[in-house]
């Protein structure tokens, strides 16, 4: 018995270590190649080299990153405000205030998960064109065309309807007491006491925008406005290509959303599960 | 999650019918009831909350999913169009590369979404143990790669499973294979990395789903069954999976939606290739609309089974899931 109990934990440990190690691999070979000359790279060497620098100089003068950093996190930051600003102010429409009405307002909402981005790239395409011969600056090859579709999403009206079912509501009474208008409510009492709810939703939308691919691959144009992930791409597919800078690219990009992961993990994990409570 | 999804469905169909009907009877209802000025004020406020973010939600996804039926009912090169009728989706029945792309995304489909999911319950019922150590060590190793950018880890893996490339060696290394496996060359071995791909991007994030589910397992459960004899893999099937069926259900709906609209990893890894083997419909849709000539009107009727296919099959695996309560 004792033995077989044995057995079985080796057993699970080996498991544990083997596929850890398969996990982990991709990020150990990214980490290691930034240092490595392209020919090594596409060797698989497995060892630290010296050609960090000039792999870093190479990116910086081959290729667009830092411009796409820069959009990047314009980009980012400006979709995570807009969209858990409106999507909560829904939230909390729905939930505080309920009736008959909204509930199927509501329902229509949740019934826009169902529609396949891949269905919408091209009507988007087609609306954003016209989009940009009333306003130039919202419109094809901008980066308030990136963000406008995602300001309003039924994921996070969801996400925040579901978490202001905790909400206290006698907080509220408090605040119409005291004379408060019903946006006043909402900036004064609502959003400070919903500070988690509003981090986690935070992180999940701003990791989202920062890695999205298909949508501004579709409405930018020129490289100057591109995102990271487009001249990632663009430099992994582009004819002569130098391995370790893309190999650095990648690797500095992916540093903000691991520092994300890491420091706020608590906030993160909530935003990903808290939909589903 | 579940009373959440049924009320959802209950309403689909009503949905559109009863809209403006009922706002209008709403305000009515507030006039009748005598509620001070103040009141009012508050309930139009409120619906000035909730009627933004659903303009917003009509004009960028219903309003471009009725002009993509329109669309595809036309043919003919940007503005040009005219009207061709079902013309579009006959096409579609006799388009090779149309018939390819339905068949790899089937493909990854069938293949990779349970091999994922059993692997995420077997690490999560693993990794939720009390007496395990170094468990948020493996936790954060396995969680890792959801955290990585879909074009980032392609490329990555783009490199790692080159012809001369550190998986080939590692595997010929310990005798597992005599020559090069061609991952980027050859038609079975480029759908088997895309799946290879995937699973390590997405296992990690699906068992974060079940071990939070896992949390509210009562650990009596699991102690009843050992004392009745219950061995680890029946414990498994009996207890662990049918608890967290509906989470199970969640993840296999978002995966399955997930997969129906595969883009990034065909995109970044294999180019689509070789051929047409890893080509996925959002890449065909791509392709049609921004990188051939431009073709609106088919991509757009090529777009339309993707919907029906993600409705369909949401519907029947919320069925399932409901089935067996």
């Amino acid at each position: 018995m004792k033995n077989q109990e044995t057995m079985k934990k080796v057993f699970m440990y080996s498991f544990l270590i083997l596929t850890s190690v398969m996990f982990f691999f991709p990020f150990y070979f990214l980490i290691i190649s930034i240092t490595n000359p392209s020919i090594d790279i596409t060797r698989g060497r497995l060892l630290p080299g010296t050609h960090f620098i000039e792999n870093f100089r190479t990116m910086i003068e081959t290729s667009l990153l830092s411009r796409a950093v820069i959009n990047s996190t314009i980009v980012s930051f400006g979709q995570t405000i807009l969209s858990i600003f409106v999507s909560s102010l829904a939230g909390y429409g729905f939930e505080v205030h309920k009736s008959r009405g909204k509930e199927i307002v509501y329902n229509m909402v949740l019934l826009s998960m169902m529609i396949p981005f891949a269905a919408l790239m091209v009507p988007l395409f087609r609306l954003f064109g016209t989009i940009s011969e009333v306003a130039p600056i919202f419109g094809i090859d901008t980066l308030f065309g990136v963000i406008l579709p995602y300001v309003s999403t039924a994921f996070l009206i969801f996400f925040f309807r579901q978490n202001t079912k905790m909400f206290p509501k006698e907080l509220l009474e408090a605040g119409r007491i005291d004379g408060l208008s019903e946006l006043g409510l909402f900036l004064k009492i609502y959003m400070p006491t919903m500070k988690t709810t509003y981090a986690a939703a935070g992180i999940v939308t701003f990791m989202g925008a920062w890695n999205n691919f298909l949508w501004p691959l579709v409405i930018l144009q020129s490289p100057r406005n591109f995102t990271v992930p487009l001249v990632i791409s663009a430099m992994g597919s582009g004819y002569l290509i130098d391995f370790g800078a893309v190999m650095i690219a990648i690797f500095f990009t992916t540093i903000p959303t691991a520092i994300i992961f890491f420091v706020l993990q608590k906030h993160f994990v909530a935003g990903m599960v808290g939909s589903i409570k | 999650m579940s009373s959440s999804l049924s009320k959802f469905s209950k309403n689909e169909s009503s949905v559109q019918k009863k809209n403006h009907n009922t706002v209008s009877s709403d305000n009515i209802a507030v006039k009748n009831k005598g509620m001070g000025k103040l009141e009012r004020n508050r309930v139009i406020m409120s619906w000035t909350f909730v009627i933004i973010p659903t303009f917003f939600i009509l004009l960028f996804y219903f309003y471009p999913m009725v002009q993509a039926f329109w669309l595809s009912l036309h043919t003919g090169a940007g503005v040009n169009l005219t009207f061709t009728g079902f013309d579009n989706y006959r096409r579609l029945f006799s388009d090779q590369a149309f018939i390819a792309a339905l068949t790899n995304t089937f493909i990854f489909l069938v293949f990779q979404i349970p091999l994922m999911i059993i692997l995420a319950l077997v690490f999560s019922v693993i990794l939720n143990q009390k007496t395990l150590k170094l468990k948020g060590i493996f936790r954060t190793l396995v969680f890792l790669p959801s955290i990585t950018s879909l074009v980032a880890y392609s490329l990555v893996f783009r490199y790692l499973f080159s012809n001369n490339g550190i998986v080939n060696q590692i595997l010929m290394g310990i005798n597992l294979i005599d020559s090069p496996v061609l991952w980027l060359g050859d038609p079975f071995w480029a759908r088997v990395l895309i799946i290879i791909a995937i699973t390590w991007r997405w296992t990690g994030y699906n068992m974060i789903f079940y071990l939070s589910a896992l949390q509210n397992v009562s650990p009596s459960i699991y102690e009843a069954a050992r004392i009745d004899g219950a061995s680890a893999v029946q414990q498994f099937f009996k207890i662990t999976i049918p608890m967290l069926r509906p989470v199970i259900l969640f993840t296999s709906i978002t995966s399955t939606i997930g997969t129906l609209q595969l883009f990034d990893e065909p995109m970044n890894l294999t180019g689509g290739g070789p051929g047409n083997a890893t080509t996925t419909l959002s890449q065909y849709i791509y392709n049609l609309s921004f990188q051939f000539t431009p073709n609106f009107g088919y991509a757009s009727a090529v777009s339309y089974t993707i919907v029906v296919f993600v409705v369909i099959l949401s519907a029947i695996q919320f069925r399932l899931g409901r089935e067996r309560k």
